[in-house]
């Protein structure tokens, strides 16, 4: 298992040198940072100067090396649009997506793997009819169109919920929620909900496939003639079997959900990392650019890790096939 | 084992046996038996000629600021023009522009960019594929773990990246201009890992067998043996991915455009007037917004659908 997780650990920080080169490369060679610091009136000589200063004339590994120390830092640059430092942007609206994120994934993974398990139990039923047409519907629906149909149906007509913003919400140190508040719960509805959609129908399918494959089994066979009763044959004994590829996928999705967020928070107009995101690619923001490319990576990469380790929490034979191999 | 058959007289008779045997075929009668399939691709050609067709079928040059009538503004469907009587079927948006006609043209825009893109990451993706399976090795290394990182980023955030970066490196008096092509590529570059990865599985397949070999040993470049011989024995899942990445790269258009990044506000694709058509969503003027998205829900749709019995017609081992 220790080899296991260095293994993982290697390959993650390859991949963050990966996107951190990346990142590099689009400070050092889209647009012209100097250009972007000193505006039109500088002289050659100036410019020069600056270039010097900031060390724009070292080899461009050395300059890599110094960019990969500085993020290592938490020090990313200027914004070119705001004018501030990113880092600060950054932790200014960090709070909003994070709340929206996991929101999200904990209304996609609970419910979706409830609805999973009901249409595969009830596989005829009508509700489970209903439930997959909708989700078969719905996927194929962009995620903007929801959160607009959304809108119409619950703020414009039914006037019950907010279309935009976070609503009130309270400071507790730098971190600010949405959750103690009336008026911020209210405004976390919709987004959550439009942003869970894609992966709750995912989550759901994969679930109700998983479960009557599992039902199929002999061992559920056996345990059916044994007498136990249904509920603890189902969420007991076929339920913890379909869990690891659920875990896998859950797993990866979620890290898209902060990536898909983007969308979302444009449509409700919510103070996160998405937006500011969208807001720098209309601007050719490069530093906020970079740094949100270096920040989807982290939040990847860790996701990642912390699913290969749940494997080993949810498939006991997984933790002693390692353990026999390795000693 | 393929049959030989023989030599047709004419051109026409040659003509007239395909067509029988594309009839006959499987993919064609499992086509004639899915009503789904049917209704899927007649939607598709119908959004098709008319975006194809829209200078002649559309009441009004959308993209022509001189056609437009400001006093025709906010008009509801099936209104008539106070000063030309002309009838506005869908009716007006703020600027008096026809929405009928707007989403001809724009739905012109989104297929023109949902084509040229799922094309370019086709043939950069397949490309890369045949080159990394063929070749193996560092190469092959390389091109995947590549194909790797950016398969585990949605297709989204990189679409977006690509387009701020292109417009990094664009002039900003050539943004206009050049917008639709930095959406193109922006969207194929999203796509190409998929095709890369199918390819170079059958790729690497194909390589051992007995017809690869007998191209070698008469000599002949292995970019001929790429191109002429492996090429078209890996192209069937291909085509299918392609479909279905067409609804993929159209609601990814759309997207982009619905975020304002897309294409330039002159020449609106269907998120563009999805984007406008919010602003109107609290005052009333539902038409502006419904219209566009019911567009763009049922081309998407009709794509998707396609490409699903597509896929499961042809039952390549997909993902």
């Amino acid at each position: 298992m220790v080899a296991y997780i260095l293994r993982s650990t290697a390959q993650a920080i390859l991949v963050l040198l990966a996107v951190g080169l990346i990142a590099f490369s689009m400070f050092r060679f889209v647009g012209d940072p100097i250009a972007n610091m000193v505006g039109q009136e500088a002289s050659q000589a100036d410019r020069r100067e600056l270039a010097e200063r900031l060390g724009l004339n070292d080899p461009v590994l050395v300059q890599f090396g110094r960019f990969v120390r500085d993020v290592a830092q938490g020090e990313f640059g200027v914004s070119y649009r705001h004018g501030r430092k990113v880092s600060d942007l950054l932790m200014e609206r960090l709070p909003a997506t994070v709340e929206l994120a996991v929101l999200s994934a904990l209304l996609a993974v609970v419910a979706g793997t409830i609805l999973g398990v009901y249409t595969a139990i009830r596989r005829d039923g009508w509700l489970s009819h209903l439930i997959m047409t909708t989700s078969l519907v719905g996927v194929s629906l962009p995620t903007f169109l929801i959160g607009i149909g959304l809108i119409y149906l619950f703020a414009v007509e039914l006037r019950w919920l907010p279309s935009f913003g976070r609503g009130q919400t309270v400071k507790i140190g730098w971190w600010t929620t949405g959750l103690l508040t009336e008026s911020g719960r209210k405004s976390l509805i919709m987004p959550v909900v439009t942003l869970a959609f894609y992966q709750l129908t995912l989550i759901m399918r994969l679930v109700r496939a998983q479960m009557l494959e599992t039902l199929r089994t002999d061992y559920i066979k056996f345990a059916r003639a044994r007498g136990l009763p249904e509920r603890r044959i189902h969420f007991k004994h076929a339920l913890r079997n379909t869990l690891i590829p659920v875990v896998t996928i859950a797993g990866l999705q979620l890290g898209s959900v902060i990536a898909f967020a983007i969308v979302t928070e444009s449509v409700f107009q919510w103070p996160g990392l998405g937006a500011l995101f969208v807001q720098a690619v209309q601007f050719v923001d490069i530093p906020v650019m970079a740094t949100y490319l270096l920040f989807v990576a982290v939040v990847f990469v860790v996701v990642n890790f912390i699913v290969d380790l749940l494997y080993f929490v949810l498939d006991p034979r997984l933790r002693t096939g390692r353990a026999l191999a390795t000693g | 084992m393929q049959k030989t058959y023989s030599q047709p007289t004419s051109r026409r008779e040659a003509l007239g046996s395909t067509l029988r045997r594309a009839w006959d075929s499987d993919l064609a009668w499992s086509f004639r038996h899915s009503p789904m399939a049917i209704l899927a691709s007649f939607t598709t050609l119908v959004f098709f000629l008319l975006a194809l067709f829209a200078p002649w079928i559309a009441p009004q040059n959308a993209f022509d600021p001189g056609a437009i009538r400001l006093e025709d503004g906010f008009l509801e469907p099936m209104e008539r023009s106070s000063s030309t009587g002309m009838l506005y079927v869908l009716g007006t948006d703020s600027q008096g522009r026809d929405i009928l006609s707007a989403i001809l043209y724009g739905s012109r825009i989104s297929l023109l960019v949902g084509f040229a893109s799922v094309g370019f990451s086709m043939v950069l993706g397949v490309t890369l594929g045949l080159i990394a399976g063929f070749v193996g090795g560092r190469t092959d290394a390389l091109i995947m773990r590549i194909a790797d990182i950016q398969l585990s980023f949605p297709a989204i955030l990189i679409a977006l990246l690509v387009f701020g970066i292109g417009r990094g490196l664009i002039p900003p008096s050539q943004h206009e201009q050049m917008a639709i092509i930095v959406l193109i590529i922006a969207i194929g570059l999203s796509h190409w890992a998929q095709y890369a990865r199918t390819v170079r599985g059958s790729t690497m397949v194909e390589k051992g067998k007995e017809y690869v070999q007998a191209a070698r040993v008469m000599g002949r470049s292995s970019l001929a043996i790429m191109r002429e011989h492996v090429l078209p024995n890996v192209i069937g899942p291909v085509l299918v991915i392609a479909t279905i990445n067409l609804a993929l790269a159209i609601i990814e258009e759309a997207t982009l455009s619905f975020l304002g990044v897309g294409v330039p506000p002159t020449q609106p694709s269907l998120g563009t007037l999805i984007r406008v058509g919010q602003q109107f969503l609290f005052s009333g003027e539902w038409w502006i917004l419904l219209f566009p998205s019911l567009a763009l829900i049922i081309l998407a749709l009709a794509v998707n659908l396609f490409g699903d019995w597509l896929r499961d017609a042809l039952n390549p081992r997909l993902k």
